[in-house]
């Protein structure tokens, strides 16, 4: 037994045949609903209203540059690991109007923001979402924190779900991030289907998320229950694909500029933004001036960019990073190394949404174990002339 | 409010209830032609507020309504209450609609933004300033400070370059400060014709010739990254410790405020931690290619 919170008496369950309910209480709430839904031949997030939306008996089967949906043998709503969406797509729009104003006679008038931010509740977010959004909320806030994030996020309700499973692109649990769902959440679900038994284990993290679970046909959980979860979670660790060594990354890669690998990396990089794109938190951004037809009244539009194109660095009349090797060193060392100096924390949480969503398959955990191994050659051949 | 916690915070000219992003109309009082290319403008809040008070070496986002904003160091006077002035070079869209405003025109303006130069650390010591090119603009407030406050100062060394003699930013006034005999201000060109009489060559040819105590002496540098590079390595050889030399980088921005990521120099936001910037925190990034 683990902190009194750690209890059963804090954890209740939730029969597959009342899950409904929970929708129910979240619409009732005010919320608007998004979460996993097969679109595409794929399982993304989207708005969705009813169980029936969520991907029953859907998983799929990730590697490098590689993603297809596939039956499971069972009718689990959360049997699949992370897709091509993440949250960001919601707290932090990939399109966003910053601001309008029209010409008045002092020149222009900006026009006050637009009305009151939405109610999100986000169904199904994973140990590495939450933390994620954690890093994002760091980005975001400060000085000159963004408002709108900041709106959205503090109205928006976090439901995490356990992975039971872990793909061969997932190494959330060498960054530390995951699989166990971490205590920064409204509500954690854990999805127990057992032979003629279909339950979710309800951990309430948050008093917005007991004003939810007390609208659910909760009854108590048991101890059983706990060990079935931890169970579940053990299996997620143990599937896990890949790993990634972290104890010496931020010097490795800041140390080594000129490393062989570099180029190496580059010369099967498309620069296609593919992995900034799909990463939960990368957060460039560049934007807009969208005025209309009279010239009169204009918009400045927000949008994600991305490291890897050409105009990112664009200064005077050239770029400042022109090769593809400059800028996937500049990806890789501020995902994994300068982040830390400028956040905190590292800028990756092991989701593998890159290595799964590279169109030629990069994988960043052997870009780090390469450079590692040239770097100590290097060292070595260096240590041996001395 | 000290000058530090003006350039950490949110400036407070920001419109109230508007985002950060919002810009803050300005009208062109004058615009003046310095080169070819380049332009200066002064700027007078539309709404009939005051101008915001600000650090040398900061810049603002300016905003051409229609086109688009980019980041500009402010050239102004920093010593007296006046309008806001920046100077301009026609490079890309939104600064050559810029340049091409006529008085009686608006601009949009947030800011400022970002690190000045550490002008409090150099009373006292001797100042090496070295320009080049469109370098001048934001080291233009550091000389008026100089010169306001002349007697705060140890010896001040000039040295401004320029391609040609047609590039030489603020002439009148260059010519000017060259008369004084309280500071030493060299200027140079990388290639001119007959008609000029000065020196000929690059920025750090004439450093050589410049008198200081690189024991008690500041340098602040701006101009192209590779002139700067150059200049602070010379600095260094002639005696000046690494972090009393101090470079103004510039980089692609598209917001002011560490959120966009287009300025990050490794672990570097340059609109927040820069531009400007110690030697003895560059110096080991700017060896690094295509940073």
């Amino acid at each position: 037994m683990g902190a009194p919170e750690e209890g059963p008496a804090r954890h209740y369950l939730l029969a597959r045949a009342d899950f409904q309910s929970l929708f129910d209480a979240l619409a009732r709430e005010g919320y608007t609903t998004l979460g996993p839904t097969v679109r595409d031949a794929a399982i993304v997030y989207a708005e969705i209203r009813n169980v029936e939306d969520l991907p029953i008996g859907w998983t799929d089967r990730q590697g490098p540059g590689t993603y297809r949906i596939e039956r499971r043998k069972d009718d689990a709503l959360f049997g699949y690991n992370v897709g091509p969406h993440s949250w960001k797509g919601y707290l932090y729009p990939s399109r966003e109007r910053l601001w309008a104003a029209h010409r008045s006679p002092s020149g222009f008038t900006v026009e006050p923001p637009e009305a009151a931010p939405p109610r999100y509740a986000f169904l199904g977010v994973r140990a590495c979402e939450l933390q994620a959004i954690a890093i994002q909320d760091r980005v975001f806030d400060g000085p000159y924190a963004d408002p709108a994030y900041r709106a959205r996020r503090a109205s928006s309700l976090r439901i995490a779900v356990q992975c039971g499973q872990a793909g061969p692109t997932c190494f959330c649990a060498s960054m530390g991030t995951g699989p166990r769902v971490g205590p920064d959440h409204d509500l954690a679900l854990t999805e127990l289907l057992g032979p003629g038994s279909h339950r979710f284990l309800v951990q309430v993290g948050s008093p917005r998320g007991a004003a939810i679970a007390d609208r659910l046909p909760l009854r108590p959980a048991t101890e059983e229950d706990l060990r079935a979860r931890d169970a579940l979670v053990d299996q997620a660790t143990s599937s896990m694909g890949r790993s990634l060594r972290t104890d010496d990354v931020h010097d490795l890669l800041l140390g080594n500029p000129g490393l062989h690998r570099w180029e190496e990396v580059a010369r099967r990089c498309l620069a296609c933004t593919n992995c900034t794109l799909a990463c939960p938190t990368c957060f460039c951004s560049t934007t807009e001036e969208v005025p209309d037809l009279s010239g009169d009244r204009v918009e400045r539009w927000r949008r994600w960019d991305s490291c890897f194109t050409l105009a990112f660095t664009q200064l005077g009349k050239g770029s400042v990073r022109r090769s593809p090797t400059s800028r996937y060193r500049q990806w890789l060392t501020h995902k994994l190394a300068s982040w830390q100096d400028q956040f905190g924390s590292s800028g990756c949480v092991g989701c593998g949404r890159c290595i799964t969503w590279c169109p030629v398959g990069i994988d960043l955990t052997e870009e780090v174990a390469a450079l590692r191994e040239e770097s100590s050659a290097k060292t070595a051949v260096s240590g041996g002339e001395r | 409010m000290g000058p530090e916690s003006v350039a950490a915070s949110p400036t407070s000219d920001a419109v109230p209830g508007l985002p950060e992003y919002a810009p803050r109309p300005f009208l062109l009082q004058d615009r003046r032609q310095e080169t070819s290319d380049t332009v200066t403008l002064t700027l007078v809040p539309a709404d009939g507020g005051t101008v915001p008070s600000f650090r040398p070496g900061q810049f603002n986002m300016v905003y051409a309504f229609g086109v688009g904003e980019v980041a500009i160091s402010i050239s102004g006077d920093p010593t007296r209450d006046g309008p806001l002035v920046h100077t301009i070079r026609a490079v890309g869209k939104v600064s050559t609609a810029l340049t091409r405003l006529r008085p009686g025109d608006v601009v949009g303006i947030r800011g400022p933004y970002g690190q000045g130069w550490p002008i409090d650390a150099a009373e006292g010591k001797d100042v090496v300033v070295v320009a080049g090119g469109l370098g001048l603009a934001p080291l233009r407030p550091v000389l008026y400070e100089l010169i306001g406050h002349r007697s705060r100062y140890g010896r001040v060394e000039i040295v401004f370059g320029a391609r040609s003699p047609a590039d030489l930013l603020y002439y009148s006034e260059v010519q000017e400060w060259r008369r004084r005999t309280d500071l030493r201000l060299q200027v140079t060109v990388d290639s001119a014709d007959r008609s000029w009489y000065g020196d000929v060559g690059v920025v750090t040819q004439r450093l050589p010739d410049t008198r200081f105590d690189a024991s008690r002496a500041v340098a602040f540098v701006c101009g192209p990254e590779i002139m700067m590079r150059f200049v602070a390595q010379a600095l260094e050889a002639r005696g000046l410790a690494e972090d009393a030399v101090w470079l103004s980088m510039e980089r692609n921005m598209k917001c002011a405020i560490a959120q966009c990521g287009h300025c990050q120099y490794g672990p570097l936001f340059i609109c927040r931690e820069g531009p400007v910037l110690s030697y003895r925190r560059l110096k080991p990034l700017l060896a690094w290619k295509e940073l």
